[in-house]
Formats: C-alpha cells, sequence, structure tokens
C-alpha cells in the first residue's frame, strides 16, 4: 500500500500538480468547500432549517467583524434570523448535490450516445449528431427552463416540492451531454480504425463488448477533464435557474437562492446576505474550473 | 575549399527531465569532405536524427548541446545566436525530411515555395527567381515544370513531392545537404529515384551530404563513407564498402548478418537470418563502459569497465577493445 | 513439404472488393460529379496449402493488406469467395459454419504501437481470444496457458503484469503474436509484421516465426512489400498490382526468374548491398490513381513491352502448374523468359 503511495506521489500527474502553486490552491478552496458542505450537520455553527431555533429579533444582524454584530453570527443574518455561514454550508450541499448528479447524467447519456454514433456510424451517427447540433443552437439555461416548465405544468401540484430537484437534476444534465457526446464520437472515429479494435474483430468479439471492452476505456480521458469543469457550470446553472426562482423549492435553499434572497436587499444596506453566498459561488465554481485546467494539460501527452 | 565541409568534434547532446539528464548522442566526432555523402545508419533510437538536428540547430527543448563543436567550412555554428542560425540554415545548410507530407505548406503553391525560399537567400529578382525555381524543378525531373509551377503539394504523388522537397533544400545552393530518411517514406521504385537523383546532384553541385538513414541498401548504393550509430555513439565509420563487406565492430557485423538479402542469381530457401541478441538500451538505461557489451557476442572484461575510444582499423575507424591492442 | 493432391487450406475465387469514395450525396448532387468506385482488389485467386508460407507483395495500394483484411472477415468482399478449408466463409446461408471456421484463423498486424489495447495489461490481451473461444475451463489453466504463451514468444511470466507501453516495438510484436496463438489458430494473416521494426528486431521476429511454425504446423499468408524479407520466409509468393495477381510462383522460381515485367521491376529495384555504388536503371513512372485505372492491363503505361493489345484487353492470370502469370508478353512468347 505504501509502495503504492510512494509510486503514485512520484507519478508525472502528481508531479505536475505539487508544482503549480494556482492548482495546489485551487484543490485546497475547492477541498475546503467540499468539506463544509458535506458536514455541514456537524460543521455548522446553527441549523437555518430548524425554524424552532430562529429568532426574529436577529435578524439583519451585521457579520461579527462590524459595529452591530455578534460572534455567535460570523458572517450576518439574514430577513428571518437565519445564519448566513450556516445557510451557505447548506445551501453549498443542494448546489453540489445538483451540480453533481446533473454531471453524470450527462455523462453518462452523452458517453454513451457519442460511442454508438462514433462506433456504427452510419444513419446513427447522422441522426444523433443533427440532435445534437440542433440542441446546441439553444442556450443551455433556455432548455433547462424549458424541460423544467414542462415538468411544472404536467406534475400535480402536490408533488412538485420533492420532485423539483430530481426534474432540476434532468433539466440541467439534459441540457449538457452534447459536448461530451461529441468529443467521445471524436476519439472513437479514432480509436475504431486502430488495430487493436480490428485484433478485437478478429478474434470474434461482438460490436457491443469491443465498445465497452476496448473503445471506452481509452476515449474516456477526455471526458473526465470536460467532467470537472462541467460541474462549476452546473452549479452556477442551478444557481442562475434558482435565482430566476425555478430551481429548488424555497424550503431547500441553494446558493442561488440565497442570492436571490439576498438580492432584494443589497441596496437597502444588508449586503452581507448576498454578498458572502456569491463569494461562496465564485470561490467554488473558479476553483474547480482550475482544477480542470490543470487536469486538461496535465494529461495532454503533448504538452509534457 | 581544402578541408573538411563539416566537422563535427565530440558532440554532446543531452536531455534535461526531472529523473535526470539523458545523454542521447555522446562524443560523437565526423567530417563530410564536399561533394562526399556520407551515411549516418543506426537503429531507432541510436541518436542519428538528433545529430542532424543539432547540426541545423532545430534540437526541440529542452534537448540542447551539452558540448562539442560543430564546424562548417571552418567557422563554429554550435553556438551561434538564433538569428544567425537562421540566416545559415538554408542557405549553406538545406535539409530534407522523411515524411514529404508535412514538409510542404500546403496552402501554397510549390513554386510560391520555391520563390520564397530563393529569394530570401539569394538576391535574385522575382523573375529571376522563378526561372531559377523552374530550373531546380527540370533538374529535380519534375515533367512539365512550366505547368506544375502553381500546383499545390496535394496534386503530387509522393514520389514527387519528396523531389519538390529535395529541389527547396537545394533552392539556396547549400554547400551541405542533411537528409533525414528521405526515402523512408516512399515505395521502393521511387526510392531508386529518389536515391540516383540525391547521389547525381551531390556529385554536380559539389553538394556534401549527410545521408541519416537505417536503410542499408540505400547506404550501399548512395553513400561514400558510413558511420554506424548505436546508443548515441558512433560503434564504426570508415568507407562504405568497407563498412558492410569488412565490418570490424561487433555491432556491425550483427547488423549486416540480420540484414535479409535476395541472393542474387536465384535461388535461397527460408535461412534463419543471424540476430543479435537483446535490444537497444534505453536513454535513461544506457551500460556502463561499451554500451553494446552486454548484447556482444565477443565481449572481454574490459568491455563492461571502459568505452571504448575509436582506434583505426585498415580503413575504418572503430570503437572496440577487440582493437586496442593493435593500435 | 505439403502434398499438391490435398485441398487446399485457402482458396480464394475471384475475389474482389470496392469502397466508394464518393463525395458526400449534397456536393455530388451540386456539382453533378459522378460516383466514384475505387477497386482496391480485382478478381484475385489464389490459394494456400496447408503448412506453407505464401507470401503477397507489392508496393502501397497494390490491395495486399485488402486482402487479407477479406480473409479475416474485417471487410466483406463486393464480388467472389473466400474457402477455408472447403467451407464458404462469405457464403450468408453458412453463416455459423463460417464463424467456426475463422476461429482456427488469425491476424498479426503491422503497427505494433496500435496493435494492443494501452489500457489492458499483456496478460488480458493474450488472454482474450481464450476466454472469447472458452478454451480454458478454469482461471488457473488460462493464467498457466497465457504464461506458456509468453515463454514460446520469447517473453518473461512477470511481464504479463505490464502494459503495452512498457515494451519495444520488437516486443510489442511478440506479444501479438502470442495473442495469436493464443486461440490455437491453423492459419495465420501476417500484414507486414515486421514492417514497423528495425532490422536486428526483425530477424529475431522472422526467425521466431519460422520456429513457431514448424513447431506448430502453422500456415502463413504472409504480406509484404519488403522483397528481401520475402525471399526468406516464402514458399511461394504472389506479386500483386494496382489490385490484380500479375504473377504467382514458387519462390525460388520467382527470385531465379522472373517473368511478369513488374515483378523484374520489383526485384530490380531492390538496393542490393553487393552492389556498392552502383544501380540499375531505375524504372520510370509511378503508380497510376487507383481512381483512374489504366485500360487493359495495368501495368502497360510503365511496360517496356507492352503493346496495343495490353493497352485494350486485360490479361488473365494463366499459366501451368504452380506458376501463374498475367502478361500478354509472356503468354504471346514475346518475352524471353530470361531475366
Amino acid at each position: 500500500m505504501r509502495a503504492a503511495l510512494a509510486r503514485a506521489w512520484d507519478s508525472d500527474l502528481a508531479y505536475s500538480f505539487r508544482r503549480s502553486p494556482v492548482t495546489v490552491a485551487a484543490a485546497l478552496v475547492a477541498l475546503a468547500c467540499v468539506t463544509g458542505a458535506l458536514c455541514a450537520p456537524w460543521l455548522a455553527p446553527h441549523n437555518p432549517f430548524d425554524l424552532a431555533s430562529l429568532n426574529l429579533l436577529d435578524a439583519f444582524t451585521p457579520p461579527a467583524w462590524t459595529a452591530k454584530g455578534s460572534s455567535t453570527f460570523l458572517l450576518g443574518t439574514d430577513d428571518q434570523g437565519r445564519d448566513v455561514l450556516s445557510t451557505i454550508m447548506y445551501g453549498a450541499r443542494i448546489s453540489l448535490a445538483v451540480g453533481g448528479a446533473a454531471v453524470l447524467l450527462s455523462m453518462l447519456v452523452g458517453v454513451a450516445l457519442g460511442l454508438v454514433a462514433g462506433y456504427f456510424g452510419g444513419a446513427l451517427d447522422a441522426f444523433i449528431m443533427r440532435v445534437a447540433d440542433v440542441q446546441l443552437s439553444f442556450p443551455a439555461i433556455l432548455i433547462a427552463l424549458l424541460i423544467d416548465g414542462v415538468a411544472r405544468v404536467m406534475l400535480p401540484h402536490e408533488a412538485q416540492d420533492v420532485i423539483a430537484i430530481p426534474v432540476l437534476v434532468l433539466a440541467i444534465g439534459a441540457s449538457g451531454w452534447v459536448q461530451y457526446a461529441r468529443t467521445v464520437r471524436g476519439s472513437t472515429l479514432v480509436e475504431k480504425n486502430k488495430e487493436y479494435v480490428q485484433a478485437a474483430r478478429v478474434i470474434g468479439r461482438r460490436p457491443a463488448a469491443i465498445m465497452l471492452a476496448h473503445v471506452l476505456p481509452n476515449v474516456t480521458g477526455p471526458v473526465l477533464v470536460i467532467g470537472t469543469i462541467h460541474i462549476a457550470t452546473a452549479i452556477i446553472t442551478e444557481a442562475t435557474l434558482s435565482f430566476l426562482g425555478v430551481g429548488v423549492p424555497p424550503t431547500r435553499p441553494s446558493l442561488g437562492t440565497l442570492i436571490r434572497v439576498g438580492n432584494d436587499f443589497l441596496f437597502s444596506g444588508e449586503w452581507w446576505i448576498t454578498v458572502f453566498p456569491g463569494i461562496a459561488l465564485v470561490a467554488l465554481a473558479l476553483s474547480v474550473n482550475l482544477l480542470g485546467d490543470w487536469l486538461r494539460d496535465a494529461l495532454n501527452p503533448r504538452l509534457r | 575549399m581544402s578541408g573538411p565541409l563539416l566537422e563535427v568534434r565530440g558532440l554532446r547532446v543531452e536531455f534535461p527531465t526531472r529523473r535526470g539528464r539523458l545523454v542521447a548522442v555522446d562524443g560523437v566526432s565526423f567530417s563530410i569532405a564536399p561533394g562526399e555523402v556520407l551515411g549516418v545508419v543506426g537503429e531507432s533510437g541510436a541518436g542519428k536524427s538528433l545529430t542532424g538536428m543539432a547540426i541545423i540547430g532545430l534540437l526541440e527543448p529542452p534537448g540542447r548541446i551539452a558540448a562539442g563543436e560543430i564546424l562548417l567550412e571552418g567557422e563554429r555554428i554550435d553556438r551561434l545566436p538564433p538569428e544567425r542560425m537562421r540566416r545559415i540554415r538554408g542557405r549553406r545548410i538545406g535539409a530534407i525530411f522523411q515524411d514529404p507530407l508535412t514538409s510542404l505548406n500546403p496552402l501554397y503553391t510549390i513554386g510560391e515555395q520555391l520563390v520564397e525560399t530563393i529569394l530570401t537567400h539569394l538576391g535574385l529578382g522575382r523573375e529571376g527567381a522563378r526561372r531559377r525555381a523552374l530550373e531546380l524543378l527540370a533538374e529535380v525531373g519534375i515533367p512539365a515544370p512550366e505547368s506544375r509551377f502553381s500546383h499545390y503539394p496535394h496534386q503530387f504523388s509522393g514520389g514527387m513531392r519528396q523531389r519538390v522537397v529535395i529541389a527547396l533544400a537545394l533552392a539556396a545552393e547549400p554547400r551541405l545537404v542533411i537528409a533525414d530518411e528521405p526515402t523512408t517514406a516512399l515505395d521502393v521504385s521511387i526510392q531508386a529515384q529518389i536515391v540516383a537523383l540525391l547521389k547525381r546532384l551531390a556529385r554536380e553541385h559539389g553538394t556534401a551530404v549527410m545521408l541519416i538513414t537505417h536503410d542499408m541498401g540505400v547506404i550501399a548504393e548512395t553513400a561514400d563513407r558510413v558511420a554506424v550509430m548505436y546508443a548515441g555513439r558512433i560503434a564504426e565509420i570508415g568507407p562504405v564498402g568497407e563498412v558492410i563487406h569488412a565490418a570490424r565492430h561487433p555491432y556491425t557485423a550483427g547488423l549486416m548478418g540480420s540484414i535479409p538479402r535476395v541472393a542474387s542469381g536465384g535461388a535461397q530457401r527460408r535461412g534463419r537470418l543471424a540476430q543479435i541478441e537483446g535490444s537497444m538500451p534505453r536513454l535513461a538505461a544506457i551500460p556502463g563502459g561499451c554500451a553494446f557489451h552486454p548484447r556482444c557476442p565477443r565481449r572481454l572484461a574490459r568491455c563492461s569497465l571502459e568505452r571504448p575510444s575509436q582506434v583505426p582499423v585498415a580503413a575504418n575507424q572503430v570503437a572496440c577493445w577487440l582493437y586496442a591492442e593493435r593500435g | 513439404m505439403p502434398s499438391a493432391v490435398e485441398q487446399p487450406l485457402l482458396r480464394l475465387r475471384g475475389l474482389g472488393r470496392d469502397f466508394d469514395v464518393s463525395r458526400p450525396w449534397l456536393n455530388r448532387m451540386l456539382e453533378r460529379a459522378p460516383r466514384q468506385l475505387l477497386r482496391a482488389v480485382d478478381e484475385v485467386s489464389f490459394e494456400v496449402r496447408r503448412g506453407e508460407t505464401l507470401a503477397l507483395v507489392g508496393e502501397s495500394g497494390c490491395g495486399k493488406s485488402t486482402v487479407a483484411r477479406l480473409i479475416v472477415g474485417l471487410y466483406a468482399p463486393s464480388r467472389g469467395a473466400v474457402e477455408f478449408d472447403g467451407i464458404e466463409l462469405t457464403d450468408p446461408g453458412r453463416a455459423a459454419e463460417a464463424r467456426a471456421a475463422r476461429r482456427r484463423m488469425q491476424m498479426i498486424f503491422q503497427d505494433p504501437y496500435a496493435s494492443l489495447d494501452p489500457r489492458w495489461r499483456v496478460r488480458d490481451i493474450v488472454a482474450e481470444p481464450i476466454r472469447v473461444l472458452g478454451l480454458a475451463r478454469t482461471r488457473g489453466a488460462e493464467r498457466s496457458r497465457v504464461r506458456e504463451l509468453l515463454a514460446q514468444v520469447g517473453l518473461a511470466a512477470e511481464d504479463g503484469d505490464k502494459f503495452p507501453h512498457e515494451f519495444s516495438g520488437g516486443q510489442r510484436q511478440r506479444i501479438s503474436i502470442a495473442r495469436a496463438l493464443s486461440g490455437n489458430p491453423e492459419f495465420l494473416v501476417c500484414d507486414e509484421p515486421t514492417s514497423a521494426l528495425d532490422v536486428s528486431v526483425q530477424a529475431q521476429i522472422l526467425n521466431l516465426m519460422s520456429e513457431l511454425q514448424s513447431r506448430l504446423g502453422l500456415t502463413y499468408l504472409f504480406i509484404s512489400h519488403n522483397l528481401a524479407v520475402v525471399s526468406h520466409v516464402a514458399d511461394r509468393v504472389g506479386v500483386m498490382y494496382l489490385g490484380r495477381l500479375v504473377e504467382l510462383a514458387e519462390a525460388a522460381e520467382l527470385f531465379a526468374r522472373p517473368r511478369h515485367p513488374y515483378t523484374r521491376m520489383l526485384l530490380d529495384a531492390v538496393p542490393r548491398l553487393e552492389a556498392i555504388g552502383a544501380r540499375r536503371t531505375p524504372v520510370a513512372g509511378e503508380v497510376p490513381d487507383p481512381l483512374a485505372p489504366p485500360t487493359g492491363c495495368a501495368f502497360h503505361p510503365r511496360c517496356p513491352h507492352a503493346n496495343a493489345r495490353c493497352a485494350a484487353e486485360r490479361p488473365a492470370l494463366e499459366g501451368t502448374g504452380a506458376r501463374r502469370i498475367a502478361c500478354h508478353a509472356v503468354s504471346e512468347g514475346r518475352l524471353a523468359p530470361s531475366a
């Protein structure tokens, strides 16, 4: 085990990671955000969703370091007396969960369609790619809004709150599969003509087996990089949708909801309600983006 | 011009990596006289292409010339600033690379590319440059040069493209041409044509040619002298007939033995080819002493300890302890 | 030497394959351009006898690699048939038999860097045919068979744990050979197996293949553009030009007394280590565009013996016994047999 770890530390990938201060910093920030979000129930000073613990008198408390602040509420409270820091941590949970799930969905759909299109070619390939082209001509946000809107109309009102998050995941996921499909299709076209795939055909393996056992492992490299950067985009998309009011239900606010809610108070002096969630969102998205950049450069054999 | 046109002394090319310095060319020395064709032969990883690149000044960083001297017509060119090296390239040194497809810019006609090279290096006007370009095309055997002048590279076949590349290399009348695997990507019948062309041009123009290849057959027919490289060092260097038929170095002998030949006059059923055991060492793991000793059927105790220096043996120079005593 | 009376292991009858290289449909409509069909393989027929090595030689674009792929089923033929041990592989009605027959043949590819899956360990690469064909009952049996195969090709048992990129070109070809042998084939199609290798490594691989052939009783179809290599490995040689078979003969005969003008030209062009400095007259012209092949005999524009008939009528492959030639000059007696 130790030997394996030592080898991993010494590998080219880990070396390039260690050498780039920006990447290390980004990784630390991302780690902090993710830990804060995942361990919110244990780390957060308060539970903002416990209605019993809220006190309206605490509302609009400014951050701890200002004149009227209090150390119980490090970053202040919002209009309902909820601790902003705790709300950020719980909200980040939702953001990460939705973002992560949406990316996973996009990846699965995109990679599968890309593999099939690239391997079989012909009419199937043409069809999938035309669908992709059509979808690309719409902004992702609009597609997500569309799916969300249709779901709201179709589903019964009582189920709305429960269904909201899965629908959101579906909406963001469905708007993002195209990039994966295109990349994987391109790589599949290249790998398909390589002799190891031909060797597998001569041995007598079926196309599905060849795709999964041989082609898939060799085309997933760029997928990882796209996925990392896509997480940031997905989180921001979710924040945008929540900001617009069509994302997560208000009972379970995400970072986007917080920003929206705080927006109303921005110019009346209670700036901390929207600024801190905003900084948290930027920090999370930026750090994940930088990690993705590093990964793409580190994995590119030509740049080594 | 009495001395050699190109002289390389103790050339050493290194690649610094995070695991240490890799020596790809280690103490290589040779010279080429005007009008002479020197073949540099070796298997992949022997360092022959890097030697050529070092001479032209096109080593890709982090590779660098760590030691040694390169003299072109008596003048040192290995430590020149990039601008001066650029002027020497093309004008006094021409280059022919392996893949004619990527040696030519697909977006310009070959006429334009020729004229551009001529204008850059020779002081001719546009008209003069065009005339010279047409002369060159005829000289390398392109039929109907006037009409092909305005054709694009993709309109030529592989062999024709390589002829155009040769024309480009010769456009500025260089004194030295470095040809790196010029026939490897071509069919065997075209190879014959290109090889004959190179030889003829070298004779007629008095150009020195450094022909880098792994194909001994091409060397046999084109080169005057040949240097055999192994693991970044020259194992043996001498007149081509001597090296091929009277190889002294065990590696050269092994190499010659393993080359399949069509026996002249026919029948030769399925002989087993002589083989050298093992394979060329990786750059990171070059053996101490003589680099070939682990695979050598005639090694002595001394071979693993000390690296042999070149000693003259008949007409050849051989780097092998077997001959050291004879001096 | 295999008996000439018994049924050949492989027989090709009038095999042909076209590739549609037309421009996309829309472009064709707008430019009124015709369909363009590339005849990569055109009326190729020959047999391979059990236990022998038949070499197919020719320059690039002559169709020899396409023939190899037609035989193993990577392409379907446009015309003609492939028969293996009497079973017609290309007959859609006998698909199950054909599949079973195909299991008895394997292929070795040219590029050692692309013919092994870079993400698979060597032991899995070699074991793949064993698994697919169900040749080992237990994992233990499979593992020991893999070790045996690796030893057979001159590799160590520990090499099974490594990945392809940790090996040199020659070693990768050994792995390819081990993989091909693990399915217990009778027939191996070798597509330029040593063209990408250094000369000393090539010697090792050729010697290895020769040993394996005599030890395991294999039959080889050896594709190459290198006549010198072919002269060392082949019993019989077929020469291809622009998709057609122009000469077929016993190797010794072909190299001693080549008859077809193209074969002579090809042999002439092989650089000889003996002829230091000298060179026979290089041949004129280049291989024509396969999309627009010459009429009649494909070689006639470059042939010093061509006449009017050669330009008009395509010569058939005819001949006696083991020797077959497609040339009007030869069949009309215009061409003296001596080289």
